[in-house]
């Protein structure tokens, strides 16, 4: 269960790019958010896992507050929760096993990294799921030589690699063509419905949000504008969470 | 609209006036340069200078390289002094082989001979002589005259004869020098081959010390990573504390383990045991102490007890590191006594020891600073997130004083040390009082919870450090070794070394800073904390442009360890120097060849691997 309380950020030079936002998101659902670029989805997602220092609020995780953990806790907390992101963000030039066994790298001891070594067990484990997204043939390549939605996988499955019991996915699919958006859609979704992941999954297109997500929030400007069900974002939902101009399409 | 244009028109003289004036100034300062430089081209004309550097560019065009055994000849021809009665014949030469005639074959003393050659080494030359006596073999010479043979070996001398009339007939001898056998590298070119390995070991030296330091550095002098390093004041105080206290007491304790080991000093087998078994115990203590994967977090008595183990282990594995030491000194001798031509392996081995011997008790005491620094700094951290702001206040008013004292006083040693001032007021106490009070100072204005940017200042004080050692020249450098180690190739080291790890540094983070975000941000978010991030989403990334810096960096080593010896910093400029001011050119001019070879070869090795590798 994780609980986002009044949570704000103020960037450097002043940008306010979350404004008090509230909300829940309880076990193994699949919740999407949704709103414009630079809205704050990116912020929100980054403030959960610390890779941003909120600058007010708390964020409560199985009643842990993770605005107030220490950098070891912080560890133990970051391992728990897997992150998928837009530009896949894997390392170029390493193999995509690599980049697959660093998602163990939470749990090993950080005297075995600077050998670059990874226990057996997880080497195994780091095949089995690049076996699960389909891509276990391509264990040796370079990461760069990759297409970008086989990228994409490889970014699930080294999210995976963290036993995660949430995935943050920051816009997983804008860079990918559509039909591929489905194919990564349907990873994440097989993740939340068989091994009762929590997703926190921002999203683009809405016809992805009816298609996928249980719950919907929405933030403009840095606010919360919407929460709840997709299907109960109508025409006038629409213009507050895209702005008056926006026109609806499909 | 019209009004800018306007005064664009007026303006046109004013600037036409200033480009004169701007042309002018230039002259006069090319002027002035002329008669700074003393540019002089009479200088050029001087017959004597031409003369010279003709003689000088003769010189260099034939390096002293290689050489031929050379045996002398010597050619006799009869002559009469006075002219006997019948005229003084003379039977005629043996023409087969190299021959010398005189004609007349008969004066009075005092006039004048010409003494011809025929069938000689085109391009040589000898002494000509008179051999007073009637036999060929006599020794005794007189006179002084050289003969040159011309192309196709033949000459001509006029000699005038000596004052010896005889009535028996006397000889006129040419001796020529001949090359035999096949050619031989000369004493010159044996030592410049000598100096030339030098000077490419001194640059291999340099490169791989100083790439090896560069890189740790590289990081802390790189800004997007030391950004995000902040850490509360007590935290910062305690671990600065724990550096100068681990660093004396790791010290200590590594000497001690050292002399633990001095009984078995001598003792090769006992040697050997030791550095087989102590890795053995080490890794079996390292794989306890520190599990490879851990999912909960270990409760307290495991915890003691793995830092009580790894202690252990560490001492252990010191103690290995002076067996082994010790190994490579006495296996090191063994080989210089018993290895002949190879002794040079006996030699480095014995050398490594030393160096592993020495440098052991300071990686010790650098290995426990950084151990109890990074420990107390921890457990700051932790006292500042649980205990309430009165009390923090407290800790911090305490450690930063402390440290701000410790560290000003350590300071002031230096000081004191450099410059044996011998008044406690500015070496001890006035340093501790400032220190003490900046500390204070500190831990007054700052809030209790709040976090100070440690990485940042580590930042700014790296790159002003590498900035101001990147400005002094390598050769200056190399003076200031060759006074604290003496003349020799190590000075050239150290110079070179700490030159490359300077500017390599700086190039480096600049590579760091440059990386991709992305990657980093998505390694932090797995957990991973700082050390395997930098390896698993920085390394990866700088591989090709460290390796592409790193080669740059081996061709200006190259070069500059050719002229460092000029300096005295070892290798070929040395000699090339000694050879200048000698006015050896034909050997230094055998130097400059090396050079020119050494340096083109190795810019070919190196573009060729940039080619595969980057
Ligand atoms: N590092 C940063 N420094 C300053 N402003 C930022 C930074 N990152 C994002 N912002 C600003 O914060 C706002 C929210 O950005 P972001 O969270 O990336 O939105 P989204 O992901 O919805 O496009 C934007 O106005 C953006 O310009
Ligand atoms: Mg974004």
């Amino acid at each position: 269960m994780l609980q986002v309380k009044n949570l704000t950020k103020v960037y450097d030079r002043g940008v306010k790019a979350l404004n008090n936002v509230t909300f829940d998101a309880p076990k193994g659902q699949f919740l999407a958010v949704i709103g414009l670029s630079g809205s704050g989805k990116s912020t929100l997602l980054r403030c959960i896992n610390r890779l941003i220092d909120p600058t007010e609020g708390q964020i409560l995780w199985n009643g842990e507050d993770i605005t107030a953990a220490n950098p070891e806790e912080m560890r133990r907390i970051r391992r728990k929760i897997g992150m998928v992101f837009q530009h896949f963000n894997l390392v170029h030039r390493s193999k995509v096993l690599t980049n697959v066994l660093a998602g163990r790298l939470g749990y090993v001891n950080p005297a075995w990294s600077l050998l670059n070594r990874f226990p057996k067990e997880d080497m195994a484990k780091a095949l089995q799921q690049l076996e699960r997204v389909g891509i276990a043939d391509k264990a040796n390549q370079r990461a760069d030589e990759l297409s970008g939605g086989q990228q994409q996988r490889v970014g699930i499955a080294r999210a995976l690699m963290q036993d995660p019991e949430i995935i943050l996915a920051d816009e997983p699919v804008a860079s990918l063509d559509p039909v591929l958006a489905h194919s990564i859609m349907k990873h994440l979704e097989e993740i939340n419905k068989k091994d009762g992941v929590t997703v926190l999954c921002s999203l683009h297109f809405l016809d992805l949000v009816h298609r996928y997500a249980d719950r919907v929030i929405a933030l403009n400007e840095g606010k919360l504008v919407f929460e709840g069900l997709p299907s109960e974002i109508d025409d006038k939902k629409f213009k507050d969470i895209y702005g008056r101009d926006a026109e609806r399409v499909g | 609209m019209k009004e800018p244009n306007k005064n664009d028109k007026k303006s046109s003289p004013w600037k036409s006036l200033g480009t004169g004036l701007a042309v002018l100034a230039g002259l006069i300062v090319y002027a002035y340069g002329f008669q700074i430089t003393k540019i002089d081209l009479e200088q050029l004309r001087s017959e004597r200078r031409q003369e010279s550097l003709v003689r000088v560019t003769r010189a260099l065009a034939q390096p002293d390289i290689f050489e031929y055994e050379q045996v002398a000849e010597a050619f006799t021809a009869p002559v009469h002094v006075t002219c006997p009665a019948d005229g003084g014949i003379v039977e005629a030469p043996d023409t087969s082989g190299p021959y010398v005639t005189v004609t007349p074959s008969c004066a009075e003393p005092g006039e004048m001979v010409t003494v011809e050659g025929f069938k000689f080494i085109p391009n040589s030359s000898g002494p000509v002589r008179f051999v007073p006596g009637s036999d060929p073999t006599n020794v005794v010479e007189l006179g002084n005259d050289t003969a040159t043979t011309d192309a196709d070996g033949s000459f001509s001398v006029a000699i005038k004869l000596p004052k010896r009339p005889s009535d028996e007939v006397q000889f006129i001898r040419v001796t020529m020098r001949r090359n035999v056998g096949t050619p031989q590298f000369t004493e010159t070119a044996r030592e410049t081959w000598d100096k030339i390995i030098e000077t490419v070991f001194l640059a291999l030296l340099a490169t791989t010390l100083g790439t090896i330091l560069a890189i740790p550095l590289s990081f802390i002098a790189a800004r997007n990573l030391m950004k995000s390093v902040r850490s509360p004041l007590t935290s910062i105080a305690l671990s600065l504390l724990g550096w100068p206290l681990g660093i004396a007491v790791g010290y200590l304790l590594v000497s001690w383990v050292g002399t633990l080991s001095a009984p078995f000093a001598e003792n090769i087998p006992v040697n050997v045991i030791f550095v087989v078994l102590t890795p053995i115990l080490a890794s079996l203590g390292l794989r306890w102490a520190l599990p490879e994967e851990e999912t909960s977090k270990p409760n307290k008595t495991t915890q003691v007890a793995r830092l009580i183990v790894l202690f252990i282990t560490v001492l252990v594995a010191f103690y290995g590191l002076f067996q082994l030491a010790h190994l490579a000194i006495n296996v090191g001798l063994l080989g210089i006594a018993g290895l002949g031509s190879l002794a040079f392996l006996g030699n480095f081995l014995f050398q490594l020891g030393d160096i592993i011997a020495i440098t052991t008790p300071v990686l010790g005491g650098l290995a426990t600073g950084s151990a109890l620094s990074s420990f107390l700094g921890r457990t700051g951290q932790r006292a500042s997130e649980r205990l309430a702001p009165s009390a923090i206040r407290l800790l911090n008013i305490l450690f930063a004083t402390l440290a701000g004292a410790t560290l000003f006083g350590l300071f002031g040693w230096l000081v004191e040390w450099l410059y044996q001032i011998g008044q406690s007021v500015y070496v001890l106490w006035g340093p501790l009082i400032v220190g003490g009070l900046l500390g204070l100072v500190i831990a007054l204005i700052t809030k209790p919870k709040d976090t100070l940017s440690t990485g940042m200042v580590i930042y700014y004080v790296t790159r002003t450090i590498l900035n101001g050692l990147r400005s002094v020249e390598a050769l200056v450098m190399a003076i200031v070794f060759v006074i604290a180690v003496g003349i020799g190739p190590f000075a050239g080291v150290m110079a070179l070394g700490l030159h490359t790890i300077v500017s390599l540094a700086k190039l480096y983070s600049e590579q760091v800073e440059s990386i991709q975000p992305g990657p980093l941000e998505a390694i932090q978010a797995t957990g991973a904390n700082r050390l395997q991030t930098i390896i698993y989403a920085v390394i990866p990334q700088i591989v090709p442009p460290y390796i592409s810096y790193t080669m740059y960096r081996w061709d200006i080593n190259v070069r500059m360890s050719t002229i460092i010896g000029f300096v005295g910093g070892g290798g070929i400029g040395f000699l090339l120097q000694q050879n200048i001011n000698l006015l050896n050119y034909r050997a230094a001019s055998a130097q400059m060849l090396a050079i020119a070879i050494v340096v083109a070869s190795m810019d070919y090795i190196s573009s060729v691997l940039r080619e595969k590798y980057v």
